[in-house]
This record gives structure tokens, sequence and C-alpha cells, in this order.
């Protein structure tokens, strides 16, 4: 009887150790091997965000390609951005908080940026009507058209039959 | 004969696809108009100065308008900017020289991180009042075309002086006291 409680006493405290073994080594792996290090941030990956963003300080030219000390330190915070684990997103919100909408290649579409959006599209739609109303005049059939359309006999009817007469009469002098 | 006594006579009807053209291509104009303005106004040399508000790097809240009955003195001014490093020991002797005779020095930097404005202010020991222009709001205000600019503001809040080159001591000395005696 004590031999048997002795075994079952025994059989726990071996499958107690297991168990405490078994969920330390994945933790012992953890301590042992520190989780590696970031893989380093890339120019590529840098200037993939950095020609979305033009520097206030040199207008007109994309933040990858300024060679300015103000555009290089951009592209630093940029880096160290990445590095902290912050998306595109969230880099180019900063950017424009900090130094404005203009900063923003592609301009966010909302209060007066909407222009930006509006104008070219009104102004194609124009160019457009502009165009085919100047096609239809040039077409030949138009011309011709036109032509005919003067060739209507014309009504005299509210002129004075005396005024009519007399111009006829002049006309065919004139044409003879 | 008739057709044309006729269409003398009656009046036109309204083209009004032509009047949308106009409108818009008038449109389109004022925009580009709004625009070339914006982008060749000239720095403010006299008149009142725009107001406005700054956060400072020490969490100070600075108010131009509150300024009335001082000579304010603003420098825009980034730790990239090489002329700005010329400028640096001078302004911050001129405000040694100035802090205790009713001047205020304020100085805005202009695209620039945080950190390397601290830095910059650090290694020239510059104590004045400075902060970012978030949004570049106040130096579209100024209309600023680089760095170093600097504005003095009179006691009735008004430009008496402007300034797009690196300044010494002598030339903000003679500036300010001029300020000063108005």
């Amino acid at each position: 009887m004590r031999f048997s409680r002795l075994l079952i006493i025994s059989g726990i405290g071996v499958m107690l150790t297991a168990l405490e073994v078994a969920v330390s080594i994945p933790r012992a792996h953890a301590q042992q091997d520190p989780d590696p290090s970031p893989a380093p941030i890339t120019d590529d990956q840098v200037n993939e965000i950095a020609n979305q963003l033009f520097c206030p300080v040199c207008e007109n030219i994309p933040l990858d390609v300024c060679g300015t000390q103000a555009c290089s330190d951009w592209r630093q915070e940029i880096r160290a951005m990445l590095a902290d684990g912050k998306s595109e997103a969230e880099i180019k919100q900063y950017f424009a908080s900090r130094y404005g909408q203009r900063v923003l290649a592609t301009p966010e579409a909302s209060g007066a940026n909407l222009l930006v959006w509006v104008l070219p599209v009104v102004g194609a739609v124009i160019g457009l009507g502009v165009l085919v109303v100047a096609l239809r005049q040039m077409a030949p059939g138009a011309l011709a058209a036109e032509v005919s359309t003067s060739a209507v006999a014309p009504d005299y009817s509210d002129l004075e039959p005396e005024y009519v007469a007399r111009f006829e009469r002049e006309y065919k002098e004139f044409s003879s | 004969v008739t057709q044309d006594a006729q269409a003398i006579a009656q009046p036109r009807a309204v083209r009004w696809g032509q009047v949308a053209i106009w409108v818009a291509v008038a449109a389109i104009l004022v925009v580009v108009w709004l625009g070339l303005a914006q982008t060749f106004a000239a720095q403010p040399n006299n008149g009142k100065a725009p107001d406005f508000t700054l956060q400072t790097f020490d969490g100070q809240t600075f108010r131009l308008s509150e300024q009335r009955g001082k000579v304010v003195l603003v420098n825009f001014w980034a730790s990239w900017c090489a002329p700005c490093e010329e400028e640096a020991p001078d302004l911050q002797a001129a405000w040694e020289k100035y802090q205790d005779k009713g001047v205020v020095f304020i100085g805005i930097a202009y695209v620039d991180a945080d950190h390397k404005s601290k830095a910059f202010m650090e290694k020239f020991g510059i104590t004045y009042m400075n902060g970012p222009d978030l949004g570049t709001k106040i130096s579209d205000d100024y209309n600023i075309k680089g760095v170093p600019e600097t504005f003095i503001i009179n006691r009735d809040g008004e430009v008496t002086y402007f300034a797009a080159v690196p300044l010494d001591l002598a030339t903000l000395s003679a500036e300010l006291d001029k300020a000063l005696a108005e």
C-alpha cells in the first residue's frame, strides 16, 4: 500500500517535471537567442516615400533627388520613422501636419485642394466640347447645309410690293 | 434681304455653352493669378506685422499681438542653413545686450527637425525663445523666401526693418536702437 502510494507520488512528480521542462524549453530558447536585429532600412525604401514628398525649401524637386542639407535631413527622418515601424501613410501624414499640405506630391482631395482635382477635368471637358463644335463647323456637310439654308427663297410678304418690284428690276439690270 | 433684316431685328439667343466656357476660363485665370500673387508676394517691410502664435521648444506659448509696447525681433532660421550658423552668435550677443531694454527676440525654426533645432541652439548657446513653424504657416504669412530672414517690429506692432541676409551685431544694434527710439 505504502509502495503503491509512493509509486503514484513518484509518477506525478515525474509528470510535473516533464511538464515544466516542456514549458521551459521554448522560454529558455527565447532567452538564449534574442530577437534578431531588424533588417536595415534600404535607400529604396526611403526613396519610395521621399519621391512622394517635396521639401518647401527646394520647389519642384522631389525629396528623393534633392541634394540640399534640408532634404537630406528629411530623408534621415523618413529612415528613422521606417525603422520605428511607421507606415508610409503615417510618415506622409507626419510631414504634412508638420510642414503643410504642400509637401505632398499628391494633395489630399479636400477643401481648396479639390480644385487641383476638379479643374483638369473641367478643362478637359471644355476642350473636348470646343473641339467637337470646331470639327462640326469644319465638316464639308456643314458648309453645304449653310449654303442650302441661305438658298431658300426669300419671303418678301412683309415688304412693300413697290419696293420689291423695284429691287427685282434693278437686280435684273445689274445682273444682265 | 428679308432674312438678313430679320436676323438683325431679332436678338440672338444666349449661347449658354459659350457662357460656361468663358466663366470656366475666367475661373482658371483667377486661380492662376492668385497662385502667382502668393508666389511673388514680397516680405512685409512696413505696416502691421502679421500676428502669429508659436509653441516654443520649452513649452511656452508666444503670441506676437501680446507684445505691444515692446520691440520684437523675429528671426527665421534652420539648423541646415550655413548663413544661420554665421549669424547665430551675433543674434545671441544682441539678445544679451537688449533683453533688459524692452526688446523680445523670437526665433522661428523653418522646415527643421526639432532635435536638430535644439542641437543647433545648444551649439550656439541660444537662450531666447525659439519654436518650430508648424505647417510653415508663419513663414507663409511673412512670405519668406529662405533663411535667415529677420524682421524688427516696433512697439505698435509695425515692421520697421527687414533683412534677408545674416546680420551682425553692429547692424542689429543700430536697427534695434532705431526701433526703440520711435
